[in-house]
C-alpha cells in the first residue's frame, strides 16, 4: 500500500486511522514472517505486534512513497533476529501443515508418508541459517514475488534468485536420501 | 554457477520463461548433465515445499488483532505519561529537600558537606552513563539492534 506526501508525525486521530490500515493490511504477513523465524506462534504474534508499535513510534520517518511493508520488515526482522539469539523460547513449535491439495484421504499410507516429510522438512528449515530460511519463507510460503523480496531485501532481482537457490540448495543437502 | 543459468533455472521452476528462452534452457539441459542434476534437485525441492504450508491460526487472532496492537501501544503512551510525572514530581521533591536541608541551622556542616559530596558524586556518574550511552547510539552500527 502507498500512501503519498509524507508528513510530520503526531499523535492524531488520523494518523491513527491512516495506522490502522497499515496494520490491518499487513498484519498477516508481519505474522507468518516472525513465524518463520522465530517458529512459535505467541512469540510471531507478540513480536508482530511490538513491531507494528515501534513503526507507529517512529512513523515519522516513514518515507510514504515507498511500500510500508518494506520499511516495517526490517524492525520485524531486527526484533525476531534479537528474540533468537536471546533464546527466549526453548522448543520450538511445529508450524507446518499439509496444504490442502497435497493431502490424501483416499491412501492413509500416503498421508502418513507425507506427514513424516513434513516433520522432516520443518526440520531441515529450522537448521538452516537465519538467511536462508528467510529468502524460503518469503517466497515459497508467502508467494511473494521476486521484485517485493528484492525491495524488502534491499538486493537487486539477481541476488534474490541466486540466494534462493543457494537456500534450496542447502536446503536439499540437509535432505539427502529423504525426498 | 552462472548467474544467467541461475536465472533461467530460477525462471523455469516460476513458470516464467518464454518460450525461447524455454527452448535455450532445455537444449542447456540436454548438453550439461551436471545443470540438469542441478534443475532436478531444485524442482524436487520445490515439489516438497509445495505440499506444505504454514498453519492458520484461528480467525479470532486477525478479528481483534488491531484492537490489541492499539491497546499496547496505548498501555506505551500511559506509562511514558507516568514516567515523566514520576521525574517531575522527583525533580521537585529534591529541590524541596535541598533547599529545606540547607536552611536547616541544626544539621551540623560536615554532614551537609557529605550529603553535597554524595550527591555530586552521584550525579557525575549519572552523567557518565548517560554520556557514554548516547555515544555508543550515535557511533553502532547495530544500533537498530535492539539488544
Amino acid at each position: 500500500m502507498r500512501l503519498q506526501n509524507k508528513k510530520k508525525y503526531r499523535l492524531s486521530g488520523s494518523d491513527i486511522k491512516e495506522f490502522e490500515i497499515h496494520v490491518k493490511h499487513n498484519m498477516k504477513r508481519a505474522y507468518y514472517t516472525a513465524l518463520g523465524f522465530v517458529g512459535s506462534h505467541d512469540a510471531a504474534v507478540d513480536l508482530s505486534q511490538e513491531a507494528f508499535i515501534r513503526a507507529y513510534r517512529n512513523y515519522g520517518n516513514f518515507d510514504k512513497s515507498k511500500k510500508f511493508f518494506t520499511w516495517y520488515y526490517k524492525i520485524l526482522k531486527n526484533l525476531c533476529l534479537n528474540f533468537i539469539r536471546d533464546s527466549k523460547i526453548s522448543r520450538r513449535e511445529m508450524i507446518f501443515e499439509s496444504a490442502g491439495n497435497a493431502v490424501s484421504v483416499d491412501n492413509p499410507a500416503d498421508s502418513v508418508e507425507l506427514e513424516e516429510l513434513k516433520i522432516k522438512v520443518e526440520e531441515a528449515l529450522f537448521q538452516l541459517s537465519e538467511k536462508d530460511r528467510e529468502i524460503i519463507i518469503l517466497k515459497e510460503f508467502q508467494g511473494i514475488s521476486y521484485k517485493d523480496i528484492s525491495e524488502i531485501l534491499d538486493v537487486p532481482i539477481g541476488t534474490v534468485m541466486s540466494k534462493l537457490y543457494y537456500a534450496r540448495k542447502r536446503l536439499a543437502e540437509r535432505l539427502r536420501g529423504s525426498i | 554457477m552462472d548467474e544467467r543459468l541461475l536465472i533461467l533455472m530460477e525462471k523455469h521452476l516460476e513458470g516464467e520463461l518464454t518460450k525461447a528462452e524455454q527452448q535455450d534452457f532445455e537444449n542447456l539441459l540436454e548438453s550439461n548433465t551436471a545443470l540438469k542434476k542441478e534443475f532436478e534437485e531444485q524442482k524436487r525441492i520445490k515439489e516438497v515445499i509445495k505440499t506444505m504450508k504454514m498453519k492458520n491460526p484461528s480467525s479470532e487472532l486477525w478479528d481483534g488483532y488491531w484492537e490489541r496492537t492499539y491497546n499496547r501501544l496505548e498501555r506505551g503512551l500511559g506509562w511514558l505519561a507516568i514516567f515523566v510525572g514520576v521525574l517531575i514530581l522527583m525533580g521537585f521533591a529534591s529541590i524541596e529537600f535541598v533547599s529545606r536541608f540547607y536552611e536547616d541551622n541544626n544539621i551540623p556542616v560536615f554532614v551537609k558537606i557529605g550529603i553535597v559530596s554524595l550527591v555530586f558524586g552521584f550525579l557525575v556518574l549519572l552523567f557518565s552513563v548517560i554520556r557514554e550511552k548516547l555515544f555508543t547510539y550515535k557511533t553502532d552500527k547495530y544500533k537498530e539492534i535492539q539488544r
